[in-house]
């Protein structure tokens, strides 16, 4: 008998699963019918990418070994947050809108009386999302810097199944974030300036705008403990080889791990605070 | 209270808590009593109209029936459960379909939408394959499986919002406003699935609407809420006699070059006068067409509509005819 109930749990667990791949593939098609964005995106991308490599190349050339990167090291850096901006939605563009705009909308009591859990659900459906402009709008640009500039990827495999590890937790991490501010909306009535300010301190903390390895004492320490260093300069050192020990790779993505345990477990404190706000208040 | 009731109420209330500011700092805090104390049950393959103004309480108690909002005082339970303590049992048990909203994924086509609801549900294949044929067949949406869901007209929507709240056998449905929006046939076409739905599956309706032919096509029983309360509950013909009219009326409203006095045409008689603009009334049974050539051959006649009866006007005469 025992062995049966642990068939059913099994039944169960696979059926979720399957739920939820179900899901994050419906993101991932939704994202691919937009053809046309997906073309200004990677055009945007591949600009903004030459405009930031010539500023590093300037900057380097200044300052050779800036932040313990050489410049080819440095031009990698950029290549590579850009192929992954869209993806961990760096600057917006992710879910977060549309889940507010539910709120405001009243549209988020469907999601409610669904068997569905609503975290796991938007994790899979974005998680989808970044799958599809992971490749679709990152692939292009990394192309267009490799043949223009000389770049330093690695060409070990390891390194790289190591880098996509990385990654994936990356937009764990940008997704469990993203999700406690889209939250916000069911005791706000309007999201937008939170978003702006939250696109803002990603932009700067995530590492895109310079790495955080530049800054230096204290206060380097503490951009570098920020969840946002989760995002894009804990995966781009892992590529880059900064992690390159067993231990340090380890160290790394624990530092990820913990990020996503502790703003997904945040976020399902915050979801059922909402949830109960509406199912007592009515939104 | 009856024991096969499906559905049953007993001294149902929600209170809400409105805060407002008054003045620059102070805030008051004013309680609004959207259900006030309902008592009703639905036994098992009914189909029920549930009618009222707007914010009378009908999308309270179905948000209370799906279990997104807990009742502030009194008993509920749907198919045994109750909805606020085990909503996830729940929803394998009931359909929703609010008009106003869609359960579909928005940019996908609407096949991947009915895959979801299948692994969110869990319906054995063979199962859904069945029921996903059903519907396609009777809500004529072969043509539309793969037409993306912001593609669709919002008739088609709603059809395909009806399959997707079906596929799991659900024993209770509840429409909130599935005609709101839709064309005549559209609307049509929804009633006729739905009728023949509760004829052959016994599947129990719970239906809000503003549309009182919605009621007169699908419904027996017919609940009145307003201010929270119910304050009717009974066949469709008793609520035309609490509202002291036999027959409900359509509404032609005609445009005349200037201001008349009251015209006069066979069949009908004017019920409002604004400056060159008049409304005539006309039983529901019978067709306009009559009408607008009798106006249109003798009096200067610029533009004309139809109105049809509303929920409204139903309630408000019943109000009426009780004052």
């Amino acid at each position: 008998m025992r062995q049966g109930v642990r068939q059913g749990v099994r039944e169960g667990v696979r059926e979720e699963v399957a739920l939820y791949a179900a899901v994050a593939a419906g993101g991932f098609r939704r994202y691919a019918t937009y053809g046309t964005a997906t073309a200004a995106g990677v055009f945007t991308n591949t600009v903004f990418g030459f405009i930031v490599a010539f500023t590093y190349i300037a900057l380097w050339e200044q300052r050779p070994g800036l932040g313990g990167y050489d410049q080819a090291q440095a031009l990698t850096f950029v290549w590579v947050s850009q192929s992954l901006l869209a993806a961990g939605a760096l600057i917006g563009g992710g879910f977060q809108e549309e889940l507010q705009e539910r709120v405001r909308t009243g549209d988020i009591a469907v999601d409610l009386y669904r068997p569905a859990d609503l975290q796991m659900w938007w994790l899979a459906a974005d998680l989808g999302r970044a799958a599809f402009q992971l490749l679709g709008r990152g692939l292009v640009p990394l192309a267009a810097g490799a043949l223009v500039f000389r770049l330093a990827l690695p060409s070990d495999p390891s390194r790289w199944l190591l880098f996509l590890v990385s990654v994936t937790l990356g937009l764990v991490v940008s997704f469990a974030l993203r999700y406690l501010l889209g939250l916000l909306a069911f005791w706000l009535l309007d999201g937008s300036g939170i978003n702006l300010m939250a696109t803002v301190v990603s932009i700067f903390f995530s590492g895109m705008l310079l790495p955080l390895t530049v800054f230096p004492g204290a206060f380097g320490e503490f951009v570098r403990a920020l969840p946002w260093a989760a995002m894009l300069q804990v995966p781009l050192d892992v590529l880059l080889g900064e992690h390159a020990g067993a231990g340090d790779a380890a160290g790394a993505l624990a530092f990820q791990a913990g990020w996503v345990l502790v703003l997904l477990g945040a976020g399902r404190l915050l979801q059922s605070a909402a949830t109960r706000k509406v199912v007592v208040q009515g939104g | 209270m009856v024991d096969d009731a499906l559905i049953s109420l007993d001294g149902v209330e929600k209170v809400f808590d409105v805060r407002r500011r008054v003045g620059l700092m102070r805030r008051e805090k004013r309680q609004v009593r959207a259900v006030d104390g309902i008592s009703f049950a639905v036994a098992r393959g009914e189909m029920v109209g549930y009618i009222g103004p707007n914010g009378a309480g009908k999308s309270t108690t179905i948000k209370m029936l799906t279990g997104i909002l807990t009742p502030s005082g009194g008993r509920l339970r749907v198919a045994g459960i109750d909805p606020a303590r085990e909503r996830v049992r729940l929803a394998q048990r009931i359909g929703v379909v609010f008009g106003q909203r869609t359960t579909l994924w928005w940019d996908l086509p609407l096949k991947d939408s009915y895959g979801l609801m299948r692994r969110m549900y869990r319906v054995p294949r063979a199962r859904f394959e069945e029921n996903l044929e059903r519907c396609v067949d009777r809500l004529d949406l072969a043509e539309l499986l793969d037409v993306p869901v912001r593609q669709l007209s919002l008739g088609q929507r709603m059809r395909g919002d009806i399959a997707a709240a079906l596929l799991h056998d659900p024993d209770v449905l509840y429409l909130d406003e599935p005609t709101i929006g839709l064309d005549v046939v559209s609307k049509a076409k929804v009633r006729g699935f739905l009728r023949q739905l509760n004829e052959e599956r016994g599947t129990t309706v719970l239906l809000t609407t503003h549309d009182l032919q919605d009621i007169e096509q699908l419904c027996e029983r017919v609940m009145v809420i307003d201010h929270g309360r119910l304050m009717y509950d009974g066949a469709l013909g008793g609520l035309h006699s609490a509202g002291s009219v036999g027959e409900s009326e359509r509404t032609l409203v005609v445009d005349l070059e200037r201001e008349l006095a009251p015209i006069s045409v066979p069949g009908a008689r004017v019920v409002k006068v604004e400056g060159p603009r008049q409304w005539l009334a006309f039983p529901a049974g019978s067709s306009a067409a009559p009408l607008v050539s009798a106006v249109a051959a003798q009096y200067p006649l610029v533009d004309l509509s139809v109105r049809e009866p509303d929920i409204e006007d139903v309630i408000a005469r019943m109000y009426a005819g009780r004052g």
